[in-house]
């Protein structure tokens, strides 16, 4: 509670840049509508992929390009793709960009490619970008959209490297495949299994339920 | 090809590499449809068609995409026959069994954007199955994702009547108890030979 008194005597440029619509649509989905966290969205890569952080982050990274370009070309072709038919325009949409996100990473490390395997592909069916082209995309201006695909992408970046750190850290004694614990650390295997995503999962829901409720109480 | 290599293909479809307990596919409609019992079973046998039909159809789409030397529109031709199929299921489902479809909800449409299928045939594609081998694959992924999906069913039943802290309610209490099922399913690993 310090750091703020010590920042109204000095500018009010963060203050201003709090206060703005736009940040709050960037903000959103870091933190209050985080999509893994809250809105548990997208759950399979987040738990398939995310057992060492490397690969949580290039899949993050992949999920995110997607979602900004599909956001950007839903908004910008909102009010020319006719009702009945939009679900079927957006799915298109997507599977064109997760096309060339799976070319484009095949490009650049075959052995990336080799251990994210099938769920590059898979992030058409990411219920995450589907429900942000048809809640934000489809309804809201494009400079909005790409605030919020940013948003939604940092979030969901964020979460897969908290799930993928834990995983990767506990099952394997590396982060980014640096070793972190001395020699002799016993390695809990299960981590780096698929039960172990689901527990670490678990664990970071009970963390942020916890976290909501304290909050609510006081 | 013989019968014992189909019947590999058929366990390790169902039980080794679980889709939901090993592969992480589906786990929305895992999560959304498994309080009870009932519609627990027939989402299962709903999603078992659909992924019946999309495999079937996946075989001639590859056949096709590789004959006239377009592999890239594979992704794009997958989810379109997806989304037909689904579609056709949700009016099926509607004209036959009303309380179904409510039931259902909208996990029912959803089935498009459930990864084990578009897996499925991603999965199957990548493995070179001919066509009966796709059939019996997608038989015992559709198996082992009903078979998942009542068991946690049956789990959440029981839970429903005990005492559970209130930070753990919910979305987490079902991770937890899909860990600890994604446990047991470790047991078969080493079936079906593979």
């Amino acid at each position: 509670m310090s750091n703020s008194k010590n920042d109204n005597t000095k500018t009010s440029f963060w203050d201003k840049l709090k206060d703005s619509p736009s940040t709050d649509e960037f903000m959103k989905g870091i933190w209050k509508d985080n999509p893994v966290f809250v809105q548990v969205l997208g759950m399979c890569p987040v738990l398939a992929v995310t057992n060492t952080a490397e690969n949580a982050l290039a899949m993050g990274l992949a999920t995110a390009f997607v979602l900004l370009m599909s956001n950007v070309l839903v908004s910008v072709l909102r009010n020319f793709i006719p009702k009945q038919v939009r679900i079927a325009s957006y799915i298109l949409i997507i599977a064109s960009f997760v096309t060339i996100t799976d070319y484009v990473i095949q490009a650049i490390s075959i052995d990336l490619h080799k251990s994210l395997g099938a769920f590059i592909s898979l992030i058409v069916v990411n219920c995450l970008i589907l429900s942000r082209a048809e809640a934000f995309a489809s309804k809201n201006t494009i400079g909005k959209s790409v605030l919020d695909a940013l948003g939604m992408g940092v979030g969901f970046v964020f979460a897969l490297l908290c799930l993928g750190g834990v995983r990767e850290l506990l099952g394997n004694g590396t982060l980014f495949s640096y070793s972190v614990f001395p020699e002799g650390f016993q390695e809990w295997i299960i981590m780096i299994l698929p039960a172990g995503g689901f527990f670490t999962l678990a664990i970071w829901l009970i963390f942020f339920n916890f976290r909501n409720q304290r909050k609510a109480t006081v | 090809m013989t019968v014992a290599s189909l019947g590999n293909i058929f366990i390790s479809a169902c039980l080794v590499n679980n889709f939901v307990l090993a592969y992480f596919l589906g786990i929305c409609p895992f999560l959304g449809v498994s309080g009870k019992m009932e519609t627990a079973t027939k989402m299962g046998g709903a999603v078992t068609f659909v992924m019946l039909i999309s495999s079937m159809c996946a075989y001639g789409i590859h056949a096709l995409l590789i004959a006239i030397g377009a592999p890239f529109l594979q992704l794009i031709s997958y989810i379109v026959v997806i989304a037909s199929t689904v579609q056709l299921v949700e009016m099926f489902v509607k004209k036959m069994s009303p309380a179904l479809f409510r039931a259902l909800g909208i996990f029912l449409p959803l089935i498009t954007t459930n990864c084990a299928i578009l897996g499925l045939a991603l999965f199957q594609t990548n493995k070179g199955y001919g066509f009966v081998e796709s059939i019996v694959y997608a038989a015992g992924a559709g198996a082992g994702f009903t078979l998942a999906l009542i068991l946690i069913a049956g789990l959440r039943e029981q839970l429903e009547f005990s005492e559970v802290p209130k930070v753990v309610k919910g979305t987490a209490l079902v991770l937890l108890t899909a860990g600890i099922l994604s446990l047991a399913f470790m047991g078969f690993s080493g079936l079906g030979g593979k």
